[in-house]
């Protein structure tokens, strides 16, 4: 049965439960291997948004007022569809500058500014306390409907002071839960593994359980939600229900509260603290951008037929609020209430222990350390004392924020629906979109715009929400809320300026929306921010600027000694000498050294992590003389380092392409100079070819001109010489200006077609006496009877009669024999002359075609005059190529010697000679 | 060049998806759809749930996108 000692064993059990993962969740971090390292880890930890208002509210939302339930979740879908940009850029301020509240960020962005800090803190105080007496009222009221069913909860609430105690002692319960859980030790970084880890488990229970009641509702109670909606469709006063009619304000009304629920989701302190502060990779963020809104989709998605149910079941079912766990209750169920009852007050301990615990760090970072600082700050004697203090201050301010709660929730609370509590609490937090957000992408914002606008809007939001639940619960005149104050009419709290027909949330968003952007544009465009503001304001607004990861931000001096004597003083030496480990430079540790940029702001980090930015600046100001980089340096920094980044990769491409110029300049050069060479050893070759006819033609003419009694015949044979030495001059230099034509392209050759078996024949004629003069046998086998080829007749004799020159040169000198064959080789005819010499080695046969080489045969005595100029197969070769031929060398195939053979192309058919003569030679 | 291209056309394409998730929960539609269903049970809720799943199954598809 549902005893209350069981109700109570199953609740701390719970806790119990909640408190050893928390435990684990925390060993595990101090180890290394985090629990929370998983995106989805971190989409279920933002699902602390869905407290025991979705939990129970959204059902009594639902029944009242329509759709509009929906909204509180379609604006926090917009605000993660923005996730990876704008909740990215935050992640990453906060890494970088250890925020540890979203009181510290606003405050680090308006120039880490105490007064704003503070002021930041006592809104989110002061807005967010009806919102954790709304958790424990529901705890309270859920727990009295367990129990009384089927008598309603709401009048044992009034009528017995027992239960009022309940949710006293329910708050206090939760106080020492939350001490032990948040505040067991002062880290560095204000992170809580272990609660993260605790929040995503109760998100998943919340879920369960809800789901559980919807499929119990949907498919137990009714057959299908097809048999639920026909119900609903034969009962006219719920058939409009659903539409926009219902929702208050119309479409107005909509708009507003989607707006409401999209800033309030980035504001709200336990949101800021899962989104922000306990991000532990920003790539998570991706992940959550979709898993959240998917979360928070089935987790409503039972709200309108558990509505509709209670709502058919009429008086029953009781408060639309308990929908959730009367429905299970009537239907007689044991142990599906008890799992609501969990489900429950997961949602709702999710909820107080993250809001308390951002809420306590406000107060304590924001708060009171700036005051301690100023009057205790001398005091500190022994090293790490003021963890201890603030761990103190940080428990008492659990305990406080609590109790605030609870005052809440038993003075006024009970006027108040669930829904309605969270709503005044959500446009509180919505005053510090505008600080925070425009801060975020307007370098221009000021702190002093920053300050007028939250004052505003918040004035205004106490005026249009707050003060009027005062005036309803019966502690003001209720005649303000129908007369206004002093009978004056256009100041009614819920119609300002007379504007009427909005629903009080959207009339209150308009008005302190108004108000506070207003204020902080204009002021800020009025008014000049510090130096330091400054500098911080465009650390924020360019914080995804690359340039800004590396740059260390600080210039002062100071001493290690110095600084390290400050760390140990406020937080004691484990985490001091955590700081100075990291340093880079351990070589250089001495006391009196001096302390480098980057070891000044981890230590700037360290303190802002434990005491906010506000309170760190003031400490390492106090040690280091100097300041931190002004607006100049950050603004060059950001600038320059991108240009010098363009001016690089430009400077590198320029000069990639210089080293490729001058690889092609060098090759150039190489192949110049080669040329060059080239060209003198030709100038010498060719000098020393032409002196060696001249001496001895000069020898022979000075014998003959200085003896004159020579006789007949010697005087003949030395003319004869002079003659033959002549002839040969002339056919060295014939050869030289053939050479240097064919060089230059000048060479003038008439092409036209011509049978190259009677060109073969015709040399062969003109060789023939030379050859019997020197015994050598030629033989002839021409087996193409009519070669025809286009070439220049002149020019191909000189060709063949070189060739068979050459061939009876190196041919076997006892029994010389050359062959000279002329065939057809496919579209070719191939002219070939063979000797039966020594042949051409292999690695010669290229090299004969150059000017002037001579053979050298090995083996044999060289001869005493070269055999030929070392022009004539140059010459060939530079002719051949000319006509579109190829001359080479190879081996020869039937006299074994060396076998030069030349290839022309065969004429086409129709370019048949008509002149025979040319043909016959 | 292409990294970078590539991830700002995902910047570029979630602010167009948010535009699409601001416009299928705005008024103009919504009471488009709120008319459509006058006689019989409103038809809005079953909108706004398609809608949001239709708006969460974008963004899932665009952000696990590699």
């Amino acid at each position: 049965m549902r005893t209350d000692a069981l109700i109570l064993v199953t609740a701390f059990g719970y806790l119990a439960l909640l408190f050893i993962v928390a435990a684990w969740g925390d060993r595990r971090a101090e180890q290394g291997r985090s629990l929370i390292g998983s995106p989805t880890v971190y989409a279920l930890s933002i699902a602390v948004y869905c407290t025991a208002w979705t939990f129970y509210g959204s059902v009594g939302r639902a029944a009242e007022h329509g759709p509009s339930f929906l909204l509180i979740y379609l604006g926090p879908t917009l605000a993660m569809l923005m996730a990876p940009v704008v909740i990215r850029k935050m992640v990453r301020i906060a890494a970088r500058q250890r925020i540890t509240s979203i009181a510290d960020f606003i405050s680090a962005r308006y120039g880490k500014s105490t007064s704003l800090g503070a002021l930041v803190a006592l809104m989110a105080l002061i807005s967010i306390t009806p919102y954790i007496a709304l958790q424990l009222k529901a705890i309270t009221v859920s727990h009295a409907v367990l129990v009384n069913y089927p008598n309603t909860a709401d009048t044992t609430l009034v009528d017995e002071r027992f239960w009022m105690d309940k949710s006293l002692w329910v708050a206090l319960v939760l106080a020492v839960f939350i001490i032990l859980f948040g505040t067991r030790h002062l880290d560095a970084s204000e992170r809580h593994e272990g609660m993260v880890a605790a929040i995503a488990l109760e998100s998943l229970v919340k879920l369960v359980a809800f789901m559980a009641v919807g499929i119990f509702v949907v498919f137990v109670m009714y057959e299908g939600p097809g048999a639920l909606f026909s119900s609903v469709a034969a009962t006219p006063e719920l058939v409009e229900k659903m539409g926009l009619n219902s929702v208050p304000g119309g479409a107005t009304g909509w708009v507003g509260m989607l707006i409401l629920a999209f800033l309030a989701f980035l504001t709200l302190p336990r949101q800021f603290q899962v989104l922000v502060v306990e991000n532990v990779d920003e790539q998570h963020l991706t992940r959550a951008s979709w898993l959240f809104p998917l979360y928070m989709l089935l987790i409503n998605l039972f709200v309108i037929p558990i509505a509709f149910a209670g709502l058919l079941l009429g008086v029953g079912a009781g408060d639309s609020d308990s929908f959730v766990l009367t429905l299970p209750l009537s239907a007689g169920l044991e142990g599906l209430p008890l799992l609501v009852f969990i489900g429950g007050l997961s949602a709702a301990t999710g909820m107080v222990i993250v809001e308390t615990i951002a809420l306590s760090t406000m107060v304590s970072n924001q708060l009171v350390m700036p005051l301690l600082l100023r009057s205790k700050r001398m005091h500190l004697s022994t090293s790490g004392e003021l963890a201890g203090w603030l761990l103190g201050i940080r428990r008492i301010a659990i305990v406080l924020i609590l109790l605030l709660g609870y005052l809440y929730h038993a003075l006024i609370g009970d006027s108040y629906s669930l829904v309605t509590i969270g709503l005044v609490s959500f446009a509180g937090a919505a005053q510090f979109a505008p600080a925070l957000l425009i801060g975020l992408y307007w370098r221009g914002a000021t702190r002093k715009g920053a300050t007028a606008g939250l004052i505003a809007g918040f004035v205004v939001w106490s005026y249009t929400l707050l003060i009027p639940g005062f005036a309803q619960s019966g502690w003001l005149d209720a005649t303000l809320l129908t007369q206004g104050p002093w009978g004056i009419s256009w100041l009614i709290p819920y119609r300002l300026f007379g504007l009427d027909g909005w629903d009080i949330y959207t009339h209150s968003l308009l008005w302190s929306m108004l108000a506070n952007i207003g204020l902080l544009v204009g002021i800020s465009l009025f008014t000049r921010p510090t130096p330091f503001e400054q500098t911080q304001a465009a650390l924020f607004t360019q914080a995804l600027h690359p340039n800004l990861q590396t740059t260390a931000l600080w210039r002062g001096q100071t001493t290690q000694g110095e600084l390290k004597e400050l760390l140990i003083r406020y937080l004691g030496n484990q985490v001091t000498h955590r700081v100075f480990s990291q340093s880079d430079s351990k070589s250089n540790e001495h006391p009196d050294n001096p302390a480098t940029a980057d070891l000044i702001t981890r230590s700037e980090q360290a303190l802002a992590g434990s005491l906010g930015s506000a309170s760190a600046r003031v400490l390492i100001n106090s040690v280091v003389r100097g300041e931190a980089l002004d607006i100049e340096s950050i603004l060059s920094i950001l600038d320059t380092t991108s240009q010098t980044l363009e001016y690089n990769r430009r400077l590198e491409q320029k000069s990639q392409e210089l080293l490729a110029v001058s690889d092609e300049l060098r090759g150039a050069n190489e192949r110049l100079r080669e040329l060059d060479r080239l060209k003198d050893e030709f100038v010498a070759m060719v000098s020393h070819e032409l002196r060696t006819p001249l001496t001895s033609i000069r020898a022979f003419a000075e014998i003959l001109r200085d003896s004159g009694q020579l006789p007949d015949e010697k005087r003949q044979h030395f003319l004869g010489v002079i003659v033959h030495e002549s002839q040969r001059l002339s056919r060295l230099i014939e050869e030289i200006l053939d050479l240097a034509r064919l060089e230059s392209g000048r060479l003038t050759l008439n092409p036209t077609p011509l049978d190259l078996s009677a060109l073969a024949r015709q040399s062969v004629d003109a060789v023939a006496r030379l050859h019997e003069d020197r015994g050598i046998s030629l033989d002839v086998s021409i087996t193409a009877e009519t070669a025809i080829v286009v070439g220049d007749q002149d020019r191909l004799e000189q060709v063949i009669i070189n060739l068979l020159d050459n061939a009876s040169k190196f041919a076997d000198r006892d029994h010389p024999e050359v062959r000279l064959s002329l065939y057809r080789h496919r579209q070719h005819y191939r002219l070939s002359v063979e000797d039966n010499g020594p042949g051409i080695s292999a690695d010669e046969r290229e090299r004969v075609f150059e000017k002037f080489h001579q053979i050298q045969q090995s083996g044999e005595t060289p001869r005493g005059r070269p055999k030929g100029s070392g022009l004539g197969l140059p010459i060939s070769r530079g002719i051949i190529a000319h006509l579109g031929g190829r001359l080479w060398v190879e081996d020869a195939k039937t006299l074994g010697g060396a076998c030069l053979t030349l290839e022309l192309p065969a004429a086409p058919d129709k370019a048949v000679p008509d002149d025979p003569k040319t043909i016959d030679g | 060049m292409k990294l970078t291209n590539g991830k700002s056309r995902k910047s570029e394409r979630l602010i167009a998806l948010l535009a699409v998730a601001i416009f299928l929960f705005s008024p103009p539609l919504i009471i488009i759809v709120d008319r459509f269903s006058s006689s019989s049970v409103s038809w809005l809720p079953l909108y706004l749930f398609a809608a949001w799943g239709v708006v969460i199954g974008l963004t899932a598809w665009l952000m696990e996108q590699r």
